[in-house]
């Protein structure tokens, strides 16, 4: 990122050349009616700009400097780790964690979404109906999205322990076996799944609703009209209409579900052993979780991380870009 | 269509509305209920599905135990919006109404920004702040909070920003207002809804932030409310209605920003997802 400032000139903000984002010249004839200076313009933003170099640009690029160097928790503290270049990846992908926390990512991030969707997606055409206190239980399918995270995944795991919580209690009423939930290697990702998804369901909601409230009422009210039943509607009108927010709704979810940590280390700390590791879990821990900080891999999978949902960001940004032209 | 013919099958779907919101919200509820619980009652076998015989001694143990940290969650969660707003507002600003040369690279930049995620962060603040000695410290903890709310600032602002109709700026213009006095005195006010709707986000994700607090103000001598109640479960998994009494009070601020500032709420979510 280095600046090739067009806009040299004094007073442009102390740090005026991190105003250097590289200008498309094609821009230059937009010519405004109010016609400001640039660099009034250049000097509104330029906090944006430091802080975006400060805070976003060098932690990133001290994050990969740690992946390609041997960090040991000495070498941390006095700065002379080893360059290693691509040994930490390597590593990475060879060790026995690496599959299980990429099918675990995999299983975490698309069972989350698939079943979060298509409950907001319900409950979104349900909500649409006119009904009294609609609005009201609107609102409050929000709380769970409100809550701390931490709140929320210290609720979850004292609802599903698996001596005192309620979800066994219920369970061995209706003459099931309790399951152990959080300490089975079986279950543990689906527990943090199912809090996940719980967490998941608001946002959804709230977008796929609002979605909901672009399509003309009478579309519906012709298509009735027809003889178009309630799943016909929905078949050939919300589904088709609402193709361009659910796309997006959907690589949201992803992008956002490939970060998760808090949910998940509250509840298992990603165990037990590796089976609810994802590569999120797996990098804190590494970083973090332990008491012997191992930074470099840990960077290494973070950066992996960084890979994976950026490819999805793209397909986001391409996905709005589409949206805008037409 | 008539109302006549609607009136009762909504009657229906109103009660379906209710069981569905109470399915929803059960977790929430559950919270509650232990958090009343009596420590004898918690091991009860099947558990009290009512707190029939309420008790306050776990929030007896907030009151007791808490306070510093709901007080420092607090000051973090007002210092992240103000850097927040600070820097985001003018940005928008640039963005929207001032024409910045390169202002698609940057709002590819933002956009790109929310991608990241914090645990990526969280190591490279970690790195960077212990080369500043800014471990620990509540101002770094609330300048690597903000890294959350900036970006979706920027875009709220922007998108917001271009909806303000030119004459407005025009007359400011033709009054002799600059650009500085234009934003202060007509962008800045006629913005404030968005400026609610940043803060309150800018406030709930400082508020409720784990990861950071657990990478970069762990052995700080003020430790957010998020971490404390962490510690807690660690230290005393038994003290389960403490703990819960503990998470209700963290809620608090999401329960109060819901009644409060509701339509924002749906306003900011929507926002941050679909532009258009």
């Amino acid at each position: 990122m280095t600046s090739i400032s067009p806009t040299a000139r004094p007073g442009a903000g102390e740090h005026g050349a991190a105003g250097g984002e590289p200008a498309a010249p094609r821009r230059r004839r937009r010519r405004s009616t109010l016609n400001p200076s640039q660099w009034s313009a250049v000097a509104f933003a330029a906090p944006l700009l430091i802080y975006l170099v400060l805070f976003y640009a060098y932690p990133l690029w001290r994050n990969i400097d740690l992946s390609v160097h041997d960090y040991t928790v000495r070498a941390f503290v006095q700065g002379d780790a080893e360059f290693v270049g691509w040994q930490n990846y390597v590593e990475v992908i060879r060790s026995p964690t690496f599959p299980t926390a990429l099918r675990n990512t995999a299983l975490f991030t698309l069972g989350s979404i698939a079943v979060q969707f298509t409950l907001g997606l319900g409950l979104a055409v349900f909500f649409r109906a006119n009904f009294r206190l609609s609005g009201v239980l609107r609102a409050l399918f929000l709380v769970p999205w409100l809550l701390p995270l931490i709140v929320s995944a210290s609720t979850w795991a004292w609802m599903l322990n698996s001596d005192n919580g309620i979800v066994n209690s219920v369970l061995t009423a209706f003459g099931f076996d309790p399951v152990n939930w959080l300490t089975s290697p079986g279950m543990s990702l689906l527990s943090v799944t199912l809090a996940n998804i719980w967490l998941g369901i608001p946002f959804n909601l709230v977008i796929l609703y609002s979605g909901l409230q672009n399509i003309p009422d009478d579309m519906y009210e012709a298509a009735a009209l027809d003889g178009a039943g309630a799943w016909r509607r929905f078949r050939s009108i919300t589904l088709p209409l609402l193709r361009a927010v659910s796309a997006i709704t959907l690589l949201l979810g992803l992008i956002y579900t490939l970060k998760v940590v808090d949910v998940i280390w509250v509840m298992t700390t990603g165990g037990p052993g590796d089976t609810s590791t994802t590569l999120a879990i797996w990098s804190y821990r590494e970083a973090f979780g332990t008491g012997q900080p191992d930074f470099s891999p840990a960077a290494a999978v973070g950066s992996l991380l960084i890979l994976i949902a950026l490819v999805f960001g793209f397909l986001h940004l391409q996905l709005q870009r589409r949206q805008e032209d037409s | 269509m008539t109302p006549r013919r609607r009136l009762p099958k909504n009657w229906w779907k109103t009660a379906l509305g209710l069981l569905f919101t109470a399915i929803m919200l059960f977790p929430a509820y559950w919270m509650l209920n232990v958090s009343l619980t009596r420590t004898g009652d918690l091991r009860a076998d099947p558990p009290h599905w009512f707190p029939w015989d309420p008790t306050l001694e776990g929030y007896q143990a907030v009151f007791d135990q808490q306070i510093p940290a709901l007080g420092t969650s607090l000051f973090v969660g007002l210092g992240s919006v103000l850097l927040t707003v600070v820097i985001a507002a003018p940005a928008g600003y640039a963005l929207a109404l001032l024409h910045l040369r390169g202002g698609r690279t940057l709002n590819f930049l933002l956009l790109v920004a929310q991608m990241i995620p914090a645990v990526v962060m969280a190591m490279g603040f970690y790195a960077v702040y212990n080369n500043l000695g800014l471990l620990n410290s509540i101002g770094g903890l609330i300048i690597a909070d903000t890294t959350i709310a900036v970006p979706f600032g920027v875009l709220l602002f922007t998108a917001f920003m271009s909806g303000i109709p030119r004459e407005l700026l025009q007359a400011a213009r033709v009054d002799g207002a600059g650009t500085w006095r234009t934003f202060r005195s007509i962008v800045l006010p006629v913005s404030r809804n968005s400026v609610l709707t940043v803060s309150l986000f800018a406030f709930l994700w400082a508020w409720s932030d784990f990861i950071f607090a657990s990478t970069l103000s762990r052995n700080a001598d003020f430790i957010p409310i998020t971490l404390s109640i962490y510690n807690y479960i660690g230290n005393n998994t038994t003290q389960w209605n403490a703990i819960m009494a503990t998470a209700v009070v963290a809620s608090v601020p999401a329960a109060v920003l819901l009644v409060v500032a509701q339509r924002y709420v749906a306003a900011g979510v929507t926002a941050g997802a679909v532009k258009d």
